[in-house]
């Protein structure tokens, strides 16, 4: 079975966010990148569906400009056979899931995942579109998928509860905890990783359907007040004459 | 051409989130002189769609179809596209809920749509240009971004909107049929799953939010989190470690990797206040830190706090929400 994992570079989730002086983009500038966290449970996820099978093969691929090459890397490292990077600045979602769509196709990969969002754009419109492009279904937010032959069972996250959810290859699903624990890159696994193949591809089409005005931080909070641990029923008082959210 | 909004219910009822996005809707129909019309999914009763007047909205869309109780991806699109062709709708507006993210991604795609979730605020609409601001960054920033589609879908982040109330008369309900067939329920589920709600309050809807971290030393303590809860009639939430012992289950985990909330009211015990932490809760609108390190960043973000034990502190404020009444 062929497995494509689809892989966004972002910040560290520590990184204080700040932007270019025009507030137009995200200041890159000392920022440590990584491979999206809820992309790597995609990844965990197919390399054991593979490995349970005994055949088969992990792509994964990254919409980005070179410099995502080390998380690429990475993923190679943890465990993917391959990868391919489409070289382009991922614009918007649409962009970024017809270039996904065009390498599922020419492909022929069974089964499509990637992690429910990115923790940088919180999009959360990838999965959907690249299963609306290939017309096969998309499974959104998945938290456990189990194969057997083309088959897959998967429990989809819904407000207050969950589905279970059967769908035949070829399909999209988004990945979640606590789909499985994620993997991290062993010495074996660095070392491999060298050789292994990453192809760079043009992009194609080019429609992006939406364009970034400007970014601005969250307005600051005033400043705590402090209410002593003797008289915490002062803070309810607080929260119903002050606040008035009780 | 009016605006459409696609209201999602429950047990008849129509969800919290919907009442927003309804009242969204309606202000966005205003703003480009139309009208909105809803087009409803899951269980719902006719009496209470009408009263989506209350929200501003003209006209209900319902498909009795019975498979339509669920979530089903498939389904849910062709509905929602095929009222948005009905209704010649330019702009379609969800919930940013886990239906909203997984329909609008598809039907932007269905119906060349620009698409922008997670939105924060009511659109901006100067010059020729439509702009919507979106929280970006996991909570830690926001976004302008402008919608260059003649279609546009807008997903409204849970509790950033008022609901309207009184905003018009009642709305008109009308049987819809997308004509589903079997094929468009291909991803239909084989069962559903409902969680024990603690109070029954769910916690994406929540308004209100008791949290608790490691600071609450195991999971036989967390009566303490729900009888606050309960008296508040708030929803139960936990930081990522406390899930990942399973003190707590997933659903409840909070943060840039679990859910992030924005509710009116945060209470946080025993919660160090990480930066992954805060950036699921740092735009709740009033935020409460119990925590017995003064040191603890949660404060630098709080609105109100207490340095103290939570041992000693919660069953006093329980004490004192029941004195209320
Ligand atoms: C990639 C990545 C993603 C992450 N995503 C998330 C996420 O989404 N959500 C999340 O929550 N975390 C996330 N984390 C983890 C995060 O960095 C913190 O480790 C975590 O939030 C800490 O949880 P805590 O505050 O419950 O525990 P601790 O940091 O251990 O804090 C416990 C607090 O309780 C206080 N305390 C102890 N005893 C008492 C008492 N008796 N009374 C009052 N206060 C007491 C202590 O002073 C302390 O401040 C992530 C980390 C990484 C690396």
């Amino acid at each position: 079975m062929k497995f494509l994992v689809c892989i966004s570079n972002v910040p560290d989730t520590t990184t204080k966010i700040t932007f270019t002086p025009d507030n137009k983009e995200f200041n890159k500038a000392g920022v440590q990148f990584v491979i999206n966290p809820w992309d790597e449970y995609a990844l965990t996820r197919a390399i054991e569906l593979k490995e349970a099978q005994g055949s088969g093969t992990v792509t994964v691929i990254n919409v980005g400009e070179a410099d995502t090459e080390p998380n690429i890397r990475k993923a190679l490292a943890i465990g993917a056979d391959d990868a391919i990077r489409v070289n382009a600045k991922p614009t918007d979602a649409f962009f970024v899931a017809e270039q996904i769509a065009a390498i599922a196709k020419e492909g022929a990969y069974d089964v499509i995942l990637m992690g429910r969002e990115s923790i940088d754009y919180n999009g959360s419109q990838v999965h959907g579109m690249v299963g609306e492009l290939l017309g096969i279904p998309t499974v959104a937010p998945a938290m456990k998928l189990d194969m057997s032959g083309n088959t897959a069972t998967l429990e989809r996250e819904i407000e207050g509860g969950k589905e279970i959810v059967e769908v035949t290859t070829p399909f999209v699903a988004s990945c979640q905890q606590p789909m499985c624990e994620p993997r991290i890159p062993n010495m074996r696994g660095i070392m491999t990783a060298r050789t292994k193949p990453l192809k760079v591809v043009q992009p194609v089409g080019s429609d992006a359907r939406t364009e970034v005005a400007e970014y601005a931080l969250p307005p600051k909070k005033q400043g705590v007040k402090l209410i002593p641990a003797e008289n915490a029923g002062e803070l309810i008082k607080l929260l119903r004459n002050e606040a008035k959210v009780i | 051409m009016s605006v459409l909004v696609v209201v999602e219910c429950d047990n008849g009822e129509v969800k919290k989130s919907s009442l927003e996005v309804a009242s969204y809707g309606s202000q966005v129909a205003q703003l480009l002189g139309t009208t909105a019309t809803a087009i409803a999914v899951g269980v719902a009763s006719e009496a209470n769609l009408g009263q989506l007047g209350e929200q501003g909205i003209s006209k209900v869309l319902y498909d009795a179809e019975p498979r339509l109780k669920d979530f089903v991806n498939g389904a849910y699109t062709k509905l929602i596209a095929a009222a948005a062709e009905k209704e010649q709708s330019q702009v379609i507006v969800l919930a940013n809920s886990n239906i909203g993210a997984a329909v609008g991604s598809r039907l932007s795609v269905r119906l060349k749509a620009s698409l922008a979730t997670n939105v924060v605020e009511l659109p901006k609409v100067e010059g020729g240009k439509f702009t919507v601001r979106r929280g970006a960054y996991s909570g830690k920033a926001l976004s302008d971004v402008v919608l260059t589609s003649d279609r546009k879908i807008i997903a409204v982040k849970k509790n950033s909107i008022e609901a309207l109330h009184n905003a018009g008369q009642a709305a008109t309900v009308e049987q819809f049929s997308a004509q589903l067939t079997d094929t468009d329920f291909a991803d239909a589920p084989k069962q559903v799953i409902m969680q024990e709600q603690a109070g029954g309050v769910l916690l994406p809807e929540a308004d209100k939010v008791v949290s608790g971290g490691r600071g609450m030393k195991g999971p036989e303590n967390w009566y303490l989190i729900e009888d606050l809860a309960k008296a508040l009639h708030a929803a139960t939430a936990c930081s990522k470690p406390v899930s990942d012992v399973d003190w707590r289950p997933h659903h409840e985990h909070v943060g840039q990797t679990g859910i992030t909330v924005s509710p009116n009211l945060y209470i946080a015990c025993g919660i160090s206040g990480a930066i992954q932490h805060l950036a699921g809760v740092n735009s709740s609108k009033v935020i409460v830190v119990i925590n017995k390190d003064p040191e603890a960043p949660f404060f630098k973000a709080a609105d109100y706090g207490i340095v103290g034990d939570v041992f000693d502190v919660l069953p006093k404020l329980t004490q004192a929400v029941k004195e209320l009444g």
